[in-house]
């Protein structure tokens, strides 16, 4: 019966989403993105690190649609493994920080006083630190791998949810709510779980899914300078700056994975904005 | 027999950057089973805190609580949520009392889970028959409380007090959100709640008439203190104190041929920080004397009857 009625609940915010044609798209492109992500062997018409010198930097043609970059390998089989790097950093490290994140925000929030104070304070020293030069010496520590990127990310960005949680949950633990849950014998995770984070995570959900788009721009960037994804394995972001070289002469080295990157992004952005309409259930019309 | 809820000098300071905010301050009153209490008083005379401290949402200062006889003013945990399922609250606000993402079904059936003890499908009759009891039709079953007019919300807020079947009920202003059609509805519905299952109210308002009606004794705070205790109807035919009497003359009559005088009280409510040990509704009264600085204790004036007035006899014969 609970069960049931929690299906119908995902199939209400479905309804409420399809309304919003351009978060269907990006909905769209999403799956899309993940079904590329795991099906890339099937899809990409070449292995991604073989290597054709006579083809380096060559243009389209039929048998390579995108081109080859400069040790030859095939662009468009690069940009489909690289779709699978890409969209790790982006997912797992912001799934790592959120959670981190609500958990601190919504404690510090509900509890206040001194906790509240520690953890702020805490928070304050951690964003004392710019958060890439965070994730950089992180991921210099733990090692160059895509795992140690990964969490070096998620690490990195915890106090931004922390703090807009933090204040969403403020607002929402004076509401009358929250009092009569515990007139009613709420233990205090009970009212955290049920009736503060459901009611404070809104504005967390936009901050999520931009999340997203940012940490994949982060986590190529770690790539860039060596302490993210290993060559030869694709990312769009390594891709960029392998194509910084050959910039001017063969400009859409860099665009294609510039493109994939913003389209990515530009998806989580448009879902997040849909899918807070969609689970507020006020809104509702 | 003793009585259910027996408040004895109850106080609830709070401390701000001021200073003691005396929210409660010497609060004693006695409550028999099956009877209303009206707590009556302007906004910020502490009305609501006194109800909530009875309830320990929030913690009393000092003073003694006793309920069924039992002291309860410090409970264990365990004893916090036994009283708890006998003590309940309805809330002012319908519009942020319940849960929005919680279902009409949900926000009544939270009480049965966290007790515990009831499987799913007997937790669901109990609140179908709950939705039943306060006039909730079935079909509001999977609803969002967003998607409810005020009234029902506020039943919803009921059902959910007594779902537990509570002995005891504090309705913080249960009424004042709703619009006066509603208000009688759900009045009468507290009434015949009452009724069914001899419920004992401490029904907190700012609204007189609401309180002449629902009541069988009346209380009269003004910033954290009691000036004014009576029966019902006594209070109305016979009120002593300067404050009672400026409150009571603020009810509308609904009659236009008939005028009456209204006491119009000057100045604003005085802080309740640190507040002098004399009366503290000298300032804006207009009997103030010498002997008003003194400390004011609650008199019995007629059986039944405390005032809290030093000059309460001047003002009956005047």
């Amino acid at each position: 019966m609970r069960k049931k009625r929690k299906q119908s609940r995902l199939l209400e915010v479905w309804h409420q989403l399809k309304k919003n044609k351009v978060a269907v798209v990006a909905l769209f492109v999403l799956v899309l993105l993940f079904l590329v992500a795991i099906f890339a062997p099937y899809l990409a018409p070449h292995p991604y690190e073989k290597q054709n010198s006579k083809l380096a930097n060559a243009g389209p043609s039929r048998e390579h649609p995108l081109g080859n970059d400069r040790l030859g390998r095939d662009i468009l089989s690069r940009l489909i493994y690289g779709t699978r790097q890409s969209l790790q950093m982006g997912i797992v490290s912001v799934a790592i920080a959120a959670a981190i994140g609500i958990l601190l925000g919504s404690v510090a929030g509900y509890y206040g006083g001194w906790v509240d104070n520690l953890s702020m304070r805490l928070l304050d020293i951690y964003q004392a630190v710019p958060m890439f030069l965070l994730s950089v010496s992180l991921a210099a520590i733990l090692g160059p791998s895509l795992r140690n990127a990964i969490i070096a990310l998620g690490i990195g960005t915890v106090p931004g949810y922390a703090r807009i949680m933090r204040a969403s949950v403020l607002t929402v633990r004076e509401k009358e709510y929250v009092e009569a849950a515990r007139a009613i014998n709420a233990s205090d995770i009970r009212i955290i779980f049920k009736y503060i984070i459901p009611n404070s995570i809104g504005p967390l959900i936009v901050q999520i899914t931009m999340g997203v788009g940012s940490c994949i721009l982060a986590g190529s960037a770690l790539s860039f300078i060596g302490l993210g994804v290993q060559p030869p394995v694709p990312e769009w972001g390594a891709m960029i700056s392998d194509a910084r070289r050959v910039m001017r002469e063969h400009p859409t080295h860099a665009l294609y994975p510039g493109l994939c990157v913003m389209i990515s992004v530009l998806a989580c952005n448009l879902l997040g904005d849909g899918l807070r309409d969609a689970l507020d259930p006020r809104l509702k019309n | 027999m003793t009585p259910l809820l027996e408040v004895r000098n109850l106080k609830k300071y709070f401390k701000t950057r001021y200073g003691l905010l005396h929210a409660v301050d010497d609060v004693s009153f006695t409550l028999d089973r099956g009877k209303t209490l009206g707590v009556v008083g302007e906004s910020g005379c502490g009305k609501t805190t006194l109800g909530r401290t009875v309830l320990h949402l929030t913690e009393p200062t000092d003073g003694q609580i006793f309920f069924e006889g039992r002291d309860i003013m410090y409970p264990k945990k365990r004893e916090l949520r036994k009283l708890r399922e006998n003590m309940q609250i309805i809330f002012q606000d319908p519009y942020s009392s319940l849960n929005p993402r919680m279902t009409v079904s949900e926000a009544i059936m939270e009480p049965l889970i966290l007790r515990g003890g009831m499987s799913n499908d007997e937790m669901l009759a109990e609140t179908r028959k709950l939705m039943d009891t306060v006039g909730l039709a079935s079909r509001f079953e999977n609803s969002y409380p967003h998607e409810l007019d005020g009234g029902r919300r506020q039943r919803i807020g009921i059902a959910r007090a007594l779902a537990l079947k509570p002995k005891f009920i504090v309705c913080d202003e249960p009424v004042s959100a709703l619009d006066v059609s509603i208000q009688a509805q759900i009045i009468n519905l507290m009434l015949d709640l009452q009724e069914e299952f001899g419920l004992t109210y401490m029904f907190v308002t700012h609204d007189l008439s609401v309180v002449k009606y629902i009541s069988d004794e009346i209380m009269v705070m003004y910033l954290g203190q009691v000036v004014e205790k009576a029966p019902s109807d006594e209070l109305f035919a016979n009120t002593l104190h300067p404050y009672s009497k400026a409150l009571l003359s603020a009810i509308p009559i609904p009659n236009i041929h008939k005028k009456r005088k209204r006491i119009l009280l000057r100045g604003e409510i005085t802080s309740p920080v640190n507040p002098k040990p004399g009366c503290r509704f000298m300032a804006r009264c207009d009997y103030a004397r010498e002997e008003c600085n003194e400390p004011q204790v609650l008199e019995e004036s007629s059986p039944g009857h405390f005032v809290a007035c030093c000059r309460y006899k001047e003002i009956m014969t005047s």
